[in-house]
């Protein structure tokens, strides 16, 4: 195991920390929506075992996964676009 | 990995970063998503197996064009519920989004895990235990955000408590990390599938054992807690499939998550504790009498709201869910441009958990086009409500209850509230005299200086529109 990527691990918990500490409440719902969309790069992982699917249930599984991961990571950038582009100053 | 491959992977952090840090602005808050997007796009592009050759190098096989089809279904899936989803519905939508990521984490763990479990090599203790944290995390925040979605949409919103809840489900997490444990060290053992199914089960149980006892008012914070869990379990994926860009993405998520749900808990003056395990809503509806409120209602009609708004210097209007509900805010933002044309300064008071979710209230103004520089945070506007003529509160409730100040018994006690009883006048729009969300007797309805306004929201609005053009 590559202690590096604890390294990384470590520090992107602090950048995580500190990014978002003077964020208005204002803008936490389309922050949740925006943070919950990068997860969604969950779907890269979905793609690495339905790649390496021996069997037809790792198939299946895999594709769900996949299937998950993609609805995850479109959807939720598309919709916190959506919000976002609301907010707008006053002319 | 190449040393280019790396650079890229670098930049993508970097991306991922900025995306973030974009979004705790106004001004930036669209293009930090659309930065964040371009990340994933370019990572995507430059994905590796674990072998360190590129996915997309290999011959195409059945696998490939599942995965095509997959991703588009996906797509397809995402897309509608993204532009087909009411804004007063987001709150849900963001629950459901997170459900499926937290699935897929959990699915991507199974599957790796029973594939290195069972290959010539092994796996070892530490790749075990990534995988199986991310199984565990994933699937109770899969299970965990439906209920969260369920209960939004109102089903079983009130909060289903037992004796004994707490200790059942601290037995069920034992034996879940017990599995874990010996899971972690026995990998490819005679038991261990049916050790695995048996943990996968109990984990997707949990989740909704552990969302079921909380109120329907506090999912906002359990879903920015799943939030948060799903971005663990994606950096816990990340190590097991060694896949730089999944750990950092999902190492920010879960970070900043947890710092979000630690905020809005603190605008709500309640410890996280408090909310996941102590089944709020079911301790305030025992007291919805309306012990220690003194005073009548007074009712006052719209002609009357009209004159008051169209002489008033300074007018400050707290929005509720029940103005959304009412589909009310183009009518809200019709009746503040009329004010501002007879020169009434007007502002929108925000409280932090308007709505029903901190920020949901911004969210559904600016889908009317109030502009945002309009909208007060409640720390901003407190200090001066003595200084304003009318308050005008739509459909809000809680978030305007003087109980948070004055009576140490109301479950709300110590909650911040926006001081709408600080005014001259208080005009409080309502459909009924009902109890609010949580269920608590509402003590600003009975002061000397509010008058009630009953009737929808936004037929009252129209006619105040009306009104005020005609005065």
């Amino acid at each position: 195991m590559d202690t590096n990527v604890l390294f990384i691990f470590i520090l992107a918990v602090f950048v995580g920390f500190e990014v978002i500490s003077k964020v208005p409440s204002m803008l936490h719902t389309p922050l949740m929506s925006g943070t919950n969309a990068i997860h969604g790069i969950i779907l890269f992982g979905g793609i690495l075992v339905l790649a390496d699917a021996a069997t037809p249930l790792a198939q299946a599984l895999g594709f769900v996964a996949v299937i998950f991961g993609s609805a995850n990571v479109f959807g939720g950038f598309m919709v916190t676009d959506r919000m976002l582009q609301m907010f707008k100053k006053k002319k | 990995m190449s040393s280019t491959i790396a650079f890229i992977i670098i930049g993508v952090s970097v991306l991922f970063i900025l995306g973030i840090k974009f979004l705790s602005s106004p001004k930036t808050a669209r293009t930090g998503n659309l930065v964040a997007a371009a990340g994933m796009l370019i990572a995507l592009g430059v994905l590796l197996k674990t072998d360190g050759t590129s996915v997309w190098a290999h011959g195409w096989s059945f696998n490939y064009t599942l995965i095509v089809i997959g991703t588009l279904i996906g797509l397809i899936i995402g897309a509608i519920g993204a532009y087909s989803v009411k804004m007063t519905s987001m709150p849900q939508m963001v629950a459901l989004f997170n459900g499926l990521g937290g699935g897929a984490a959990a699915l991507v763990a199974s599957l790796e895990f029973q594939r290195g479990a069972h290959s010539l090599e092994g796996i070892t203790a530490f790749i075990a235990g990534s995988m199986l944290f991310a199984t565990l995390i994933g699937s109770l925040s899969f299970s965990g955000s439906i209920i969260a979605y369920l209960k939004l949409e109102g089903k079983f919103e009130k909060p289903m408590t037992f004796p004994g809840q707490n200790i059942l489900n601290g037995l069920i997490l034992l034996v879940i990390l017990g599995l874990c444990g010996f899971l972690t060290f026995n990998a490819s053992g005679g038991n261990a599938t049916t050790a695995f199914i048996v943990m996968f089960s109990l984990a997707l149980f949990f989740g909704v054992a552990m969302v079921m006892p909380i109120g329907g008012a506090d999912m906002p914070v359990v879903i920015s807690l799943l939030n948060s869990f799903t971005g663990l379990a994606v950096a816990a994926d990340g190590f097991a499939i060694n896949n730089l860009a999944m750990v950092v993405a999902g190492t920010l998520v879960g970070s900043s998550g947890t710092l979000l749900t630690l905020l809005m808990c603190k605008a709500m003056n309640r410890p996280v504790t408090n909310v996941l395990f102590g089944a709020f809503g079911s301790s305030g509806a025992a007291q919805t009498g309306a012990a220690g409120v003194v005073g009548t209602v007074k009712p006052i009609q719209a002609d009357e709201v009209a004159l008051l708004l169209a002489y008033a210097q300074r007018v400050v209007v707290v929005p509720g869910y029940g103005m959304a509900v009412a589909q009310a805010q183009h009518s809200v933002r019709e009746l503040t441009e009329e004010l501002g044309k007879r020169g009434v300064e007007v502002q929108f008071a925000i409280h932090p958990v308007a709505g029903r979710m901190p920020g949901h209230m911004n969210v559904l103004l600016a889908e009317a086009n109030v502009p945002y520089d309009q909208l007060v945070e409640m720390e901003a506007i407190n200090p001066s409500m003595d200084r304003v003529d009318v308050c005008l509160v739509i459909g809000a409730n809680d978030v305007v209850n003087p109980a948070a100040r004055e009576d140490k018994s109301s479950p709300i006690y110590g909650m911040p509230i926006i001081d709408a009883d600080h005014c001259k006048t208080t005009i409080v729009m309502k459909r009924s005299m009902a109890a609010g969300f949580a269920g608590i007797e509402n003590h600003l309805f009975y002061k000397d200086n509010t008058r009630m306004l009953f009737g929808d929201a936004k037929a009252s609005l129209n006619a105040l529109v009306a009104a005020v053009k005609a005065s």
